[in-house]
């Protein structure tokens, strides 16, 4: 194997100091130089007034300011811009429509911004092969509305699909409220096409549904642009159900309600959509969307089953009665499409609504095991008090997905500190009940340091050296999703082993 | 989580040493559970690497949707704890019993990357890991991704490990998403020729309707309906056909799944004659393959399309690209690379790097998953 490039060593070296101003600017003179052999003059930017925008995605409070922004217009535009990044050696930052939740398209300060807004087209929708070919920038909702004359859908509906991309799913495996039943982003995804770091064209996926070789896509998936830009994507269209109906919930204990999220699935159902929000959560969106919720509740479920109307009423009989048998204070059935909207509004907006009760918020996005649901929230409730800030709690229950919304104002410095601490206390938490720091929002540079305490120093270069397989020099968004050694020692917090086989005798070699 | 006991420590520790040790002497190793798939890819090459040591279920949580169970697990085993409390494996893999040293292990299943009939409307082997467990070529225990049904820390290698062909290391444990098992099954019978048959199978996958998996074979296409009992019964009186009586139903949708029904039993007499099997994954919608005169058996909705056929190798990689796909010899005597669909340029020189950074001493199954991969 000696044509194979050798990965750099990963030895724990401290960060590389930052370049003076002298050197910035020459460096930006550089590659804009460069850049503009390629690109047109309105493809980019480097005044600061212009490359402002694009200092941050939906994670706020870590901003950086790119050194160029390029926006592509095509293909080939793509590839020479890669080709020039690639020959000059400067970081390819992909960035789509920037609602991102964890820094993933935070700019890098001598790197490249590749914005893929304007690759927004539907190239083929096509009924018979149940199949879309869309641009990397098409936003998710757009998917579904162009297909619903088909009478087909896009399945992943994260809560920006409003806004985000399909690259930007692709980048970040996005699940939605649906996903339990529907699968993610991957699971609906059949081929992706784009280039490696060096500007090649290079296709994943296809057609068929496997592939010669080994199957790459399920690590482009959700590899947070670290892998190779992708500007098209082949989905899956799923027929539309017929109908959809979704029943409200009350508990006056979350304890009952984690208890019901388990019976349900222990019953035999997956249902459609299984969510759950807090009182305090609850309060917030009713403030915001009136939607009828029950402010007296300590939790929330929404339990959405779909299908065929006979399947549909057969389904929610069962689901009814599990919810009754668990301890259920009030149900309500939507009666109509627009009354099962109305549920779902409250939850579909709870970080807007989240945002108007706060000067800011941070959202988390840990997974733990269903059972622990319960266990969480009261963790949480505790930790409001030791942090001194307020959370709200929405869940992706049926995934055991969490979405604390942390309160706080960015303009205390103590508060957000604090704030991160609260998080960091609650990925932890998660990890150690056997979870996970991110369910769909991705590490991006938010939890970098958690990282440190989900894997072991063996498995988080194992992840380095499957990066330098696709990306030898560490181009493509480097410093995000895995900590380099050295910053996980700063964080000084042992790997916490839990999940699976621990093997806690063994010694690491 | 069960307790991790001494005996099975043990059993990975030597599995440790063997793997440090042809790391070192640079020697080959062929994994190997029930090696029941020993036919299956490239040349089997390096002294045997039994994981059957690796066994037992971990851990087991019915309201969970996950089952966590060592590699050298009998998928039997697995399928029985699942079925007793209603849940099943729901990808369908392929349950061989005549292996060189016994039955189909978890451990191979997830490395084969095999998936039976239900495939096309649940998903493929690498839809259902959550996690894994890897002892990789530098003789490292590793593990990624974990229990929960989502999970974005950092790349998915578990689900990788799906169909690599043990090429990346070990699978020492892995968890798996299982479903209930549905509450209705319906099969119908239906007389069609190819065409007709491809074109309604698309056309039907199109609508909201309980397919759930399908087979069309010599003028025969055979349906299956699965889910709620009200949508299974709406739909089989939308599409007609003739109902199969369901213990007969079980019978031919097993037999297909493991490969031993009479398309498959048809085929191993040919292959006694010179003949090989070829797998097709393609896209669904392509038409009937130009290839005259071979015993096709078409399965994943039109995706998968089993070919019995002594035609040469360039003739079925035409065919294949033509429908929008790839054709490997699934069994036969080709094991050389005209045996596989090519890789481009970049997905070669990825592989062989990410080949690189999980065994840099090339000991995992040499050419087993890919002959251009050495």
């Amino acid at each position: 194997m000696s044509d194979v490039a050798t990965p750099p060593a990963a030895a724990p070296s401290p960060p590389r100091p930052a370049p003076s101003a002298g050197e910035r600017a020459a460096r930006q003179a550089q590659v804009v130089a460069a850049l503009q052999a390629v690109l047109p003059a309105h493809a980019l930017l480097w005044h600061s007034e212009d490359t402002t925008p694009y200092e941050c995605d939906g994670l706020t409070a870590y901003r950086e300011r790119p050194l160029v922004v390029a926006l592509p217009e095509t293909d080939a535009q793509v590839a020479a811009v890669l080709k020039v990044c690639h020959r000059l050696q400067v970081p390819v930052v992909a960035r789509g429509a920037g609602t991102g939740l964890s820094g993933g398209a935070m700019p890098n300060a001598m790197g490249v911004t590749l914005g893929l807004a304007k690759f927004n087209h539907i190239l083929k929708l096509d009924k018979y092969s149940r199949t879309a070919v869309v641009q990397c920038g098409v936003r998710n909702l757009a998917i579904s509305e162009a297909a619903a004359p088909l009478g087909l859908y896009y399945a992943p509906d994260p809560s920006s699909q409003i806004a985000c991309t399909i690259g930007g799913n692709v980048a970040e495996n996005s699940g939605g409220v649906h996903c339990l039943k529907y699968g993610l982003t991957l699971h609906n995804v059949l081929g992706v096409r784009g280039y490696t770091v060096e500007g090649e064209a290079v296709e994943f996926g296809g057609d068929a549904l496997d592939v010669p070789g080994l199957d790459l896509m399920t690590v482009l998936v959700g590899s947070e642009g670290m892998l190779a830009v992708v500007t098209e994507v082949t989905v899956k269209l799923t027929p539309k159900p017929q109908i959809a109906r979704c029943i409200m919930a009350s508990f006056d204990d979350v304890r009952r309600a984690g208890d019901a999220v388990a019976n349900i699935i222990a019953a035999g159902i997956i249902p459609a959509g299984l969510e759950m929000m807090d009182k305090p959560m609850t309060a917030a969106v009713e403030d915001y969307v009136h939607a009828g919720y029950d402010l007296t509740a300590e939790a929330i479920l929404l339990c959405e089953s779909d299908g065929t109307p006979e399947e549909v009423e057969e389904e929610i009989g069962r689901m009814m009665d599990v919810l009754a048998g668990s301890g259920a204070t009030r149900m309500e059935v939507s009666g109509n499409e627009a009354q099962r909207m109305k549920f779902w509004s409250g939850r579909k907006n709870a970080f807007p609504a989240s945002g108007r009760i706060s000067p800011d918020y941070m959202c988390m996005d840990s997974t733990i095991p269903r059972k622990r649901l319960a266990d969480i929230l009261l963790a949480i409730a505790e930790m409001e008090q030791k942090y001194q800030l307020r959370c709200c709690n929405v869940f992706h229950a049926g995934d055991g997905n969490l979405h604390p919304l942390i309160l706080f104002d960015a303009a205390d410095p103590d508060q957000l500190h604090r704030c991160e601490l609260f998080g960091a206390d609650i990925l932890e938490t998660s990890v150690a009940m056997g979870g996970t720091v991110t369910g769909e929002h991705g590490v991006g540079v938010e939890k970098l340091s958690s990282m440190c305490v989900q894997f072991s120093p063996e498995e988080r270069e194992q992840m380095m050296a499957l990066k330098y397989a696709f990306d030898p020099a560490g181009l493509l968004n480097p410093g995000k999703v895995i900590p380099t050694l050295h910053r996980c020692a700063e964080y000084g917090k042992m790997h916490v082993k839990k999940g699976l086989l621990p093997f806690p005798q063994l010694e690491r070699f | 989580m069960a307790e991790i006991d001494l005996a099975q420590n043990a059993s990975l520790r030597q599995l440790i040493g063997v793997v440090r040790e042809a790391a070192a002497n640079k020697t080959a190793l062929r994994i190997s559970g029930g090696g029941t798939k020993d036919f299956l890819g490239g040349p089997l090459q390096g002294d045997v690497l039994d994981t059957r040591q690796l066994s037992g279920i971990s851990s087991y949580e019915p309201t969970e949707l996950v089952i966590t169970a060592r590699g050298g697990t009998p998928l039997a085993d697995v399928e029985e704890v699942l079925a007793a409390k209603g849940q099943c494996l729901a990808f369908e893999p392929p349950r061989f019993e005549d292996g060189e040293r016994g039955a189909s292990t978890v451990g191979g299943m997830v490395a084969a990357g095999l998936a039976g009939p239900a495939r096309v409307s649940q998903g493929a082997v690498r839809d259902f890991v959550l996690g894994a467990t890897l002892l990789n070529g530098r003789a490292e225990v590793l593990s990624f991704g974990g229990q929960v049904m989502k999970n974005v820390a950092g790349y998915d290698i578990s689900r990788l490990l799906a169909g690599s062909m043990g090429v990346l290391g070990v699978i020492c444990e892995v968890s798996l998403k299982v479903l209930p098992v549905a509450p209705a099954t319906l099969t119908l019978r239906f007389d069609m020729d190819q065409p007709s048959a491809l074109r309604r199978l698309n056309e039907w996958a199109g609508q909201p309707l309980p397919l759930n998996a399908s087979a069309w074979w010599e003028g025969t296409l055979v349906l299956r309906l699965r889910g709620a009992q009200a949508a299974v019964s709406s739909a089989a009186q939308k599409l007609g056909g003739e109902v199969i009586p369901n213990e007969l139903a079980n019978a031919f949708w097993n037999g297909l799944r493991d490969q031993r029904d009479e398309f498959f039993t048809n085929a191993q007499a040919a292959l006694a004659q010179g003949a090989t099997l070829w797998r097709f994954s393609v896209a669904a919608t392509a038409p009937k393959l130009a290839l005259n005169g071979a015993q096709q058996l078409i399965e994943w909705g039109g995706a998968q399309r089993w070919v019995v056929s002594d035609a040469k190798p360039e003739q079925m990689h035409a065919a294949a690209a033509e429908a929008r796909g790839h054709a490997s010899v699934f069994r036969g005597r080709q094991h050389g690379s005209e045996a596989f669909a090519p890789l481009s340029a970049p997905l070669l020189r990825i592989h062989r790097q990410t080949l690189q950074a999980f065994d840099p001493a090339g000991v995992f199954n040499p050419q087993r998953l890919h002959p251009a991969l050495s």
